[in-house]
């Protein structure tokens, strides 16, 4: 029993030190030195928030560029609830999902992103070529010329970090802020 | 698969390896009592700790004593979270006002984290308050690391000295492990993490309404100290259900690079430091070539089967490789290679939904876990692992140089073959009793959801998580049953405790005997022979066994696919 | 017993045709349980066999479960034919032993000083401390230790050397063994043994395998065997979950099939039997080990203690090289040296005749009318008068003060190198004139510098143990090329040597005779005791060499280490089989439910039941197959841990990979062939 005494006290002062001390110090010099981060990178518009820049949010207009399929529940991009749709790679429902999107998605062959659902659901990024098929139809609701929309899509690729870390990417909810920037004509 | 994808995963572990260096030399210093660059700091603190407890950190336990006084922490550190937990209710730091767990979640929870396994029937932000991710998991995230830390330092005692008792002082190997490795770590990795967009916030969530109109309610909180330590602790239990593959936890591509890197960082170094503590460094550097090539191969397994993509899809018109599951900003090369990371540790913590993996990706996490997390495994418990393996190894094929065999000057007997059989027999009684018995019961087929061969690699999945004390999931499985709550979480404390008490066991053992001189007539236990021993005998051991049951899921499942056929 | 060893062939019909017979009664479950893989094997091969025999009454399909069975109970009953093989071997070497433990009347004194009042008793009810008479014709009815009398005494029972040795009382040579013949003289002899566990009793259990107890390492091998039993279990009887779930119903008799070709049945099987064939090639070698232990043990040591005598170097001094004063001729001086010695016999001098006929090509006659001065103790001289001139030598200072006392300078200086470097010089004159110094030296064997080279490959160091002075010692140490070397050596330095070297952890092996040799032969850690030294020593020992011949110390190192390679080789065999044997059952088993698991089947097995089949009958052989390579011991080169390691992993851990499936796909093609597949 003569261990009964540290085992206490170093749990009583562990806790007191990493589970109180330390991650209020760490929300302390967040809001600091990173306010922006620490409290989400909320992105606003207006004065109002209008999401965050790391996560993506649910697009279904046509003058909008439209993120991945999103698992989450109820509702898709539910940033409450993150998770993904966990379905097997020969789940039956995994490959009539698809099939439906397949649909909508236009002409084969399609990239992966268009019609699979993100591990977070909450993924804020399209791949370039994703973007890319989206364009004339963003281009025609918003009586752009596609060029303009290209060029916007251009200045929001995001390429990889040295030419190495990461994949080429889009941020759906920055680029579809900018298209919203854009002087109506 | 691109040269890119190569490019990514050998520049993560390029640094893994550069850092474990330097680390596992620093760890085999300062888990010794030496003097350290931040002794002038955590000195002071250390020393307050010792005279609060009423310790004495140089009087030296043996197995027995550090067996109790280890178990001692962990019982109390088990009811602690298992109140809180249950109270969260009525704990600060509760703005979203959740409950308390029910009394079967919150000690599979409890169990869970006490194990390091961070095994979640619960979804991280709708079930767990503020106060209790921070006060509750956090705290263990850095415990469970710690425990496992002292346990490796113990063992690696074992062999440094001969006809010694003691294994050391537990206590102070457990204050030295939290504030001397995990703490420092854990604050570089929170602060670049907070710098790259991770939240650290007592605020529960933001309320924004989209372009098109629509409210989004964002969960928010204390994330970025949280995930440092699960992933440096190799935890993984996540802030969030998603766990790392949601942006919060992880924004971006070199976050993921950072995280990636924090949950191998331990386990590797931790095999240099053994090299520093037996005072045969090429030991170290064994054992790390021995972890290295495995990881490297069953990376780059799931890497080309993520990368071939998913035939039932690609005959429908889609594209590429298996994005199903997957962000994005991480691509496949980095999510497959995340993917096996988190399984070869004990973290579990994921970026990539690993229910979606291909069969073979899957196969490649479930057999690493399988493996008995020794490919580097968890912090600490990957190299007891690792070190029972090479006992075995030894035994197997040492006598093929005639003499009784012996590792590191320490003759292997009847008594520790019996030990490491002991703990080695764990995983399998765990792993595929668990899976059979749920698998024949109306309860257990309940909480699948899918059906065929995938549906059995669920529950085989849920099982060797939890016994290897991973944590990750095959995550379609419902998880908070009867069956699986206690069955899981008996399973997470047999993967951990019945395998660190033998294990101790086997430390006392081999510390009392002499330590021999090596010579020509001694089995080399460094070089390339050596490795490629232990790997076939990490292989055949610790995974034959597993085969049948592969078979029938994964193995299946990939065949089926290939053949068109679906669930 | 030597001749008799050799006579016993790998597979000697009589010993075959026993070990069949025997090879049933070792089914008995009760005596299996010693061996946890087979037994478990008897059980699965038992229920096997009754599923079968139901189904045969009953009407249903019968024939795949009964092959199965069959398959089973042919491995259970390979692995106990290796046994009763080995078993047989041993037995045929213990009859020639058992031959010469007579039952013949003792003449036990009933007054330890009259030797006409014994009363005769039964050889075999003899306690110890009694004393027994035994006179010339009898045998010496049981061990013991001579206090009365001396007698030469025929030992050929048991070394298998027919040449009668001394046994007397006090000394090194007071110890008999029970067997032995008296062939002249009478002894009083005082029994030290109890009934039954004579010498020679105790030799013929060994041999036999009957008093076998497990070693250290078969006992830890034993729990590994055990453990992974218990493992493939656990995976097969869970497998019936699985199965169940994925809509599979596997029958008993595939699954008894799974288990056992997975359990280590392979090392299983051939383990006691490796045990007792390294006990019997150390018989082969006329050394008798006190147990099993002592065999491993040899493999372990790193430390050999030699004496120098006998082992080292053939122990007499030799003439080795020859110094001429100035002014003589090596050749005039080789002359008078042979002229000289032509007179002495003893060794020494025969050596001198032998080295110069060898380098100078010299073997002149006696003159005729030589008159030979032989050796005296008081005059250190031996030599030759002949036609009015007198050769001599001997030694330095007898000859000197026969040449009036002065040396020249080089002579001197030689005489004092060769002493130096652990020589005898000796003089020689001719007429009074000082020819020269003829250097006499302890001879190295051949030979023994690369043995000994050969044994520091292995990781064996070799020290050399001596009377001699330090600096002698010093001088034939380093050309022995020994590691080190004790000089002026006691019984007590000895021990204290031992100790010194075990403190370090290393495992000392010396052999030795006499009774002052007892505390050191019991220290170290294998202690080969002489036959022909005392009753003390040969109960110090934890061996016996039966031949008394020191330089086997290393056969017996070698032997304990190919002991132990073996059973590593086809511990590791057994083990890598596995893989191959999963290809062969998985696919079949499950194809029924998913047929696209046929992939797997890269053996190309005609069908499931040939595959499974196949699998079983490949189990049940390979213990046959393996059973000569079990008696015979791996091949052993001496060669250093790593290369020994390398060489093995590849013989027998790939070779265990990869010659399943060789093995299995040729069975399959025969059962095909004879249409059972």
């Amino acid at each position: 029993m003569s261990h009964l005494r540290p085992a206490l006290v170093l749990v009583a002062a562990f806790t007191l030190l990493l589970g109180v001390m330390f991650p209020l110090g760490m929300v302390g010099l967040g809001s600091a030195a990173f306010p922006t981060q620490a409290g989400g990178s909320l992105v606003m518009r207006d004065g109002r928030v209008v999401g965050s820049a790391l996560v993506g949010q649910s697009f279904t207009g046509e003058k909008y560029f439209h993120p991945r399929p999103s698992a989450t529940t109820p509702d898709p991009y539910n940033a409450d609830a993150s998770g993904g749709s966990n379905l097997a790679a020969t789940s039956k429902a995994l490959v009539d999902r698809v099939q439906r999107d397949m649909a909508k998605a236009g002409p084969a062959p399609v990239p992966a992103d268009v019609v699979t659902t993100s591990a977070s659901g909450l993924d804020p990024h399209i791949s370039p070529d994703n973007a890319e098929r989206q364009v004339a139809r963003v281009a025609a609701a918003r009586g752009l010329s596609k060029a303009e929309v290209e060029g916007l899509v251009a200045a929001h690729t995001e390429g990889r970090l040295f030419g190495l870390i990461g994949e080429p990417r889009i941020n759906v909810l920055l680029l579809n802020l900018a298209l919203d920037a854009q002087p109506a004509r | 698969m691109t040269m890119i994808g190569w490019g990514q995963s050998l520049l993560t572990l390029t640094l893994v390896f550069a850092c474990a260096f330097p680390l596992g030399r620093y760890v085999a210093r300062v888990m010794s009592g030496d003097r350290s660059v931040l002794s002038p700091v955590l000195r002071p603190v250390e020393h307050g700790l010792y005279v609060l407890a009423g310790v004495n950190p140089t009087r030296g336990m043996g197995w027995r004593g550090y067996a109790l006084a280890l178990l001692m922490l962990n019982a109390a550190h088990f009811l602690l979270l298992y109140a809180m937990l249950r109270l969260q209710y009525w704990l600060p730091f509760n703005p979203q006002g959740f409950a308390g767990m029910s009394p079967r979640l919150a000690l599979n929870t409890a169990m869970s984290f006490v194990t390091n396994t961070n095994w979640q029937a619960y979804a991280g932000e709708s079930a767990a308050s503020n106060g209790a991710q921070m006060f509750g998991l956090t705290v263990h995230n850095f415990l469970s690391a710690a425990t496992g830390i002292a346990a490796a330092a113990a063992i690696s005692r074992a062999f440094a000295a001969g006809n010694v008792q003691a294994l050391g002082n537990f206590w102070a190997d457990l204050v030295r492990a939290t504030l001397y490795i995990l703490l420092p770590l854990t604050l570089v990795v929170s602060v670049a993490l907070l710098a790259m967009g991770v939240p650290e916030t007592l605020a529960a969530s933001a309320e924004a309404t989209t372009l098109e109109g629509a409210k989004q309610v964002i969960a928010l909180g204390p994330v970025a100290f949280q995930e440092a330590i699960k992933l440096l602790g190799t935890n993984g239990g996540g802030f969030f259900n998603a766990n790392s593959a949601h942006p919060f936890e992880n924004p971006t591509a070199l976050s993921n690079l950072l995280e990636n890197l924090s949950l191998l960082l331990i386990p590797f170094s931790l095999a240099i430091a053994f090299g520093h503590w037996v005072n045969d460094r090429k030991q170290g550097v064994a054992l790390l070539c021995v972890m290295a090539l495995l990881l490297l191969a069953f990376a780059s397994a799931a890497y080309a089967a993520e990368a071939a993509g998913n035939p039932l899809l690609h005959a429908l018109g889609v594209a590429g490789g298996n994005m199903e599951g997957k962000e994005v900003r991480f691509g496949i090369a980095a999510s497959s290679l995340f993917a096996a990371s988190t399984t070869a540790t004990s973290t579990g913590a994921v970026i990539a939904m690993h229910d979606s993996l291909t069969p073979l990706g899957g196969l490649v996490c479930l057999f690493l876990m399988q493996l008995g997390e020794v490919v580097p495994g968890g912090d600490g418990s990957g190299l007891y692992g690792m070190l029972v393996f090479a006992l075995l190894a030894v035994f197997v094929a040492g006598l093929m140089v005639g003499r009784t065999p012996e590792y590191l000057g320490k003759k292997v007997q009847a008594r520790e073959v019996k030990l490491a059989m002991l703990a080695v027999l764990v995983l399998p009684l765990s792993i595929l009793g668990g899976t059979a018995i749920s698998l024949v019961t109306a309860s257990g087929l309940g909480s699948l959801s899918n059906a065929g061969p995938h549906g059995l690699s669920q529950m085989l999945y849920a099982w060797t998580s939890a016994t290897a004390n991973n944590g990750s999931a095959f995550a379609g499985l419902s998880a908070d049953t009867d069956l699986l709550d206690y069955g899981l979480a008996l399973a997470m404390f047999l993967g951990r405790f019945a395998f660190l008490v033998p294990v101790l066991a086997l430390a006392g053992s081999l510390a009392a005997k002499p330590k021999l001189p090596t010579g020509a007539g001694t089995f080399p236990t460094h070089g390339p022979l050596f490795v490629g021993l232990l790997i076939g005998v990490i292989l055949i051991l610790g995974g034959l066994q597993f085969l049948p049951a592969l078979s029938l899921g994964p193995i299946a499942e990939h065949f089926a696919m290939l053949a068109g056929k679906t669930f | 017993m030597a001749q008799d060893a050799e006579a016993i062939r790998l597979f000697d019909g009589r010993i075959l045709r026993r070990a069949t017979a025997d090879s049933f009664v070792k089914l008995n479950p009760v005596s299996l349980m010693r061996n946890p893989v087979i037994f478990v094997t008897e059980i699965v091969a038992l229920l096997v066999a009754v599923l079968g025999a139901r189904n045969l009454v009953s009407g249903e399909p019968a024939a795949f479960a009964l092959a199965i069975a069959a398959g089973l109970w042919l491995t259970v009953l390979f692995a106990t034919f290796a046994e009763a093989v080995a078993e047989g071997r041993g037995r045929a070497r213990a009859e020639s032993l058992r031959r010469a433990r007579s039952d013949a009347m003792a003449k036990v004194l009933l007054r330890p000083d009259d030797r006409a009042l014994f009363k005769p008793t039964p050889a075999s009810t003899l306690e110890r401390g009694e004393l027994v008479l035994v006179e010339a014709g009898d045998l010496i009815p049981s061990d013991g230790e001579v206090v009365e009398g001396v007698a030469s005494v025929n030992e050929s029972a048991v070394t298998g050397e027919s040449a009668p040795v001394i046994r007397e009382a006090g000394g090194d040579r007071s110890a008999v063994t029970g067997g032995t013949l008296v062939v002249s003289d009478w002894l009083v002899v005082r029994i030290t043994a109890e009934p039954g566990s004579t010498f020679l009793d105790r030799m013929i259990g060994l041999v036999e395998g009957a008093s076998r107890r497990k070693t250290p390492n078969e006992i830890a091998l034993d729990i590994l065997l055990a453990g992974l039993t218990i493992i493939f279990l656990i995976a097969v009887v869970t497998l019936v979950g699985l199965a169940r779930y994925s809509g599979t119903v596997l029958g008993v008799p595939v699954l008894c099939a799974l288990l056992v070709t997975l359990i280590p049945t392979t090392i299983g099987g051939l383990l006691s039997a490796i045990g007792i064939a390294g006990m019997d090639r150390l018989v082969r070698f006329n050394v008798v080990a006190t147990s099993g232990r002592a065999v491993e043990a040899a493999g372990d040591v790193d430390t050999l203690l030699l004496d120098k005598t006998g082992t080292i170097t053939f122990g007499n001094r030799m003439a080795a090289g020859l110094y001429p004063v100035p002014g003589i001729e090596e050749r005039s001086l080789a002359e008078a040296a042979v002229l000289a010695s032509l007179g002495d016999g003893t060794p020494e001098g025969r050596s001198i005749l032998a080295y110069v006929r060898d380098r100078h090509g010299i073997a002149p006659d006696e003159p005729d009318d030589a008159r030979t001065v032989p050796f005296s103790a008081n005059t250190r001289l031996s030599g030759l008068d002949a036609g009015g001139r007198a050769w001599r030598k001997g030694a330095v200072d007898s000859v000197l003060a026969l040449t009036g006392g002065a040396a020249p300078a080089a002579f001197t200086a030689a005489a004092d190198r060769i002493a130096r470097s652990g020589g005898t010089p000796l003089a020689v004159a001719v007429d009074g004139q000082l020819f020269g110094a003829i250097e006499l030296k302890d001879i190295v064997k051949p030979g023994i510098r690369e043995r000994f080279a050969a044994l520091r490959r292995m990781g064996i160091r070799t020290v050399m143990i001596t009377g001699d002075n330090p600096v002698t010692a010093a001088a034939i140490a380093s050309e022995a090329g020994v590691d080190d070397f004790l000089a002026q050596a006691t019984p007590q330095d000895k021990l204290g040597y031992i100790r010194r070297v075990q403190a370090e952890g290393r495992l000392v092996a010396m052999c030795g005779d006499g009774t002052n040799d007892a505390p050191a032969l019991a220290q170290a850690d294998v202690g080969v005791a002489m036959q022909s030294g005392t009753q003390a020593a040969r109960e110090a020992g934890n061996m016996v060499d039966l031949d008394s011949d020191p330089t086997k110390l290393i056969e017996v190192a070698e032997i304990g280490k190919q002991l132990l390679i073996t059973r590593g080789s086809l511990t590791t065999f057994s083990i890598a089989n596995d893989v191959s044997k999963y290809f062969a059952i998985l696919p079949a088993i499950f194809v029924a439910t998913y047929p696209e698991l046929q992939a797997l089947n890269v053996m190309h097995l005609t069908s499931p039941q040939s595959a499974i089949l196949s699998a079983v009958i490949f189990n049940a052989f390979i213990i046959v197959a393996l059973v000569p390579l079990a008696l015979r011991g791996v091949r052993f080169a001496p060669m250093g841990a790593a290369q020994l390691l390398r060489r093995n992993l590849l013989i027998y851990g790939l070779g265990g990979l990869v010659a399943p499936f060789a093995g299995i796909k040729l069975i399959d093609v025969i059962l095909t062939a004879l249409g059972f597949a």
